[in-house]
């Protein structure tokens, strides 16, 4: 078996995933112009990561 | 979390989510047009652009406007007239059979600049209309919006239970492990934890929105019910408006509170958003948010003199926050079609969930945890005994 992860590693990256959804569902809300942008940025980060991982990341296993 | 634990949340993300997916796919296959419902009207030519015509300051009497609308169904009652923050220059006159109640009759379109007649909505038809229908109520009314409420409800606790497994299955994975070299379940079950942590924190807020929406008609209710009851309520026995009533002056009264609200839509007399006797103006500010926010201004339709300013209580705040939030339309293009492109990928996650389902249900739990737990040796038929050594340990 391999060695059990801690949870810190576990959930660094989901929990990042999850605020940057935070800032992008929110700012195209409070304000327009850059924010907007930020908002388009933010939330193609989650389709992109289940893109690259689902049909190109080599996995370790 | 203990083994004991981890198997209830299972258990939980099992049911839930097998209850309402069959209902949460409706949901995401039609909304997944409805994010473009703007869009496809206008393709569809069911909504018009105003047309090209020299910019000047004029702006058409909107009393004059009702009129042609009223002469158009003698018969029917305005109910609301309608601005869109996006479409400056046109205004929409809805007519119902009664003032109020939701059955309307029709949808007219004109010129703000000039008055113009442009355009009628074609009501209850087309295959946006019938998508909206599945959408909103399956065709069942309020029981059907209040059914796929519940439905929505079962999504989020399927999503909170799904995140909580998502650690200990993890435990020894890499983030993004797809295992595409191991059986096709195996497989699946790599892409449905990777799509379902990923898009998380969307699909949840979509899912909690989508049920505040659902509560939409009691919502409205309940206000008209207390704050708007109590604000007409000195009005209560004065004879029925005879006269001519007038939106232009009661407009122009709402506009004079403040010149950054914009009205939004007008509720006219007779009307459940505006009792017997007044109008109400409901106007949006001028920025981003507050453009999404409503703030109501009572009119006395006899005198056209403003009544009151209401501030919408919270319940109603959220509700109206709630609704860009589940539409995905507050963002330009752009937004709407990364909207578009998560609910593709929630479609995929629960397509994978069922998937998953259909195929180990004859096979238990604990044979489950070591396919999630055991990254080198897991396989489709593994062996009970090789995850009985971590069944009684704390987990977590």
């Amino acid at each position: 078996m391999s060695k059990q992860l801690s949870k810190t590693h576990i959930w660094r990256f989901p929990v990042t995933i999850g605020l940057l959804c935070m800032v992008g569902l929110l700012a195209a809300l409070i304000a327009d112009g850059m924010w907007d942008a930020l908002s388009w940025v933010t939330l193609a980060m989650p389709v992109l990561i289940c893109l690259y991982f689902t049909f190109y990341h080599k996995s370790t296993g | 979390m203990t083994t004991k634990t981890i198997k209830a949340w299972y258990l939980v993300h099992k049911w839930t989510s097998l209850i309402c997916t069959i209902f949460i796919l409706l949901l995401c296959v039609t909304g997944l047009f409805l994010i473009f419902y703007h869009e496809i009207d206008t393709a569809l030519g069911y909504r018009v652009d105003p047309p090209r015509v020299p910019e000047t300051n004029q702006r058409a009497n909107l009393d004059t406007i009702v009129e042609a609308a009223r002469a158009r169904r003698p018969r029917d009652k305005v109910q609301f007239v309608v601005a869109d923050p996006d479409e400056p220059n046109l205004w929409f006159v809805r007519l119902g059979k009664k003032a109020d109640g939701p059955d309307l009759t029709a949808f007219y379109t004109y010129d703000a600049r000039t008055g113009q007649f442009l355009s009628e909505y074609p009501l209850n038809q087309g295959i946006m209309n019938f998508l909206f229908k599945l959408h909103v109520d399956m065709f069942a009314g309020l029981k059907g919006t209040l059914f796929l409420g519940f439905m929505g409800l079962l999504l989020v606790t399927s999503i909170i239970s799904g995140a909580l497994l998502y650690g200990p299955f993890m435990r020894r994975i890499e983030f993004g492990t797809v295992r595409r070299d191991r059986s096709r379940r195996t497989k699946w079950l790599d892409i449905h934890n990777l799509l379902g942590i990923v898009t998380l924190i969307w699909l949840l807020v979509v899912g909690a929105t989508g049920v505040v929406n659902t509560l939409a008609i009691p919502i409205f209710g309940h206000w008209q019910s207390t704050q708007l009851a109590e604000m007409i309520a000195p009005y209560q026995g004065r004879p029925p408006l005879t006269a001519e009533i007038s939106i232009e002056k009661a407009l122009t009264a709402a506009k004079a509170i403040d010149p950054k609200l914009t009205l939004s839509f007008m509720a006219f007399p007779g009307n459940d958003f505006a009792g017997p006797h007044h109008f109400v103006a409901f106007m949006h500010g001028n920025t981003p948010l507050t453009s999404k926010l409503l703030k109501p201004v009572l009119i006395d339709a006899r005198t056209n003199q403003v009544v009151k300013t209401l501030d919408l209580p919270w319940y109603v705040t959220v509700l109206l926050i709630s609704q860009p939030l589940h539409f995905g339309d507050y963002g330009g293009l752009p937004l709407k079609i990364l909207w578009a492109l998560l609910d593709i990928l929630a479609i995929v996650l629960i397509g994978s969930g069922l998937y998953l389902w259909l195929k180990k249900h004859n096979v238990s739990f604990e044979a489950w945890m070591g396919l999630l737990q055991n990254g080198e040796q897991a396989e489709d038929s593994m062996p009970l005994a090789q995850s009985t050594t971590s069944h009684h340990q704390e987990l977590t």
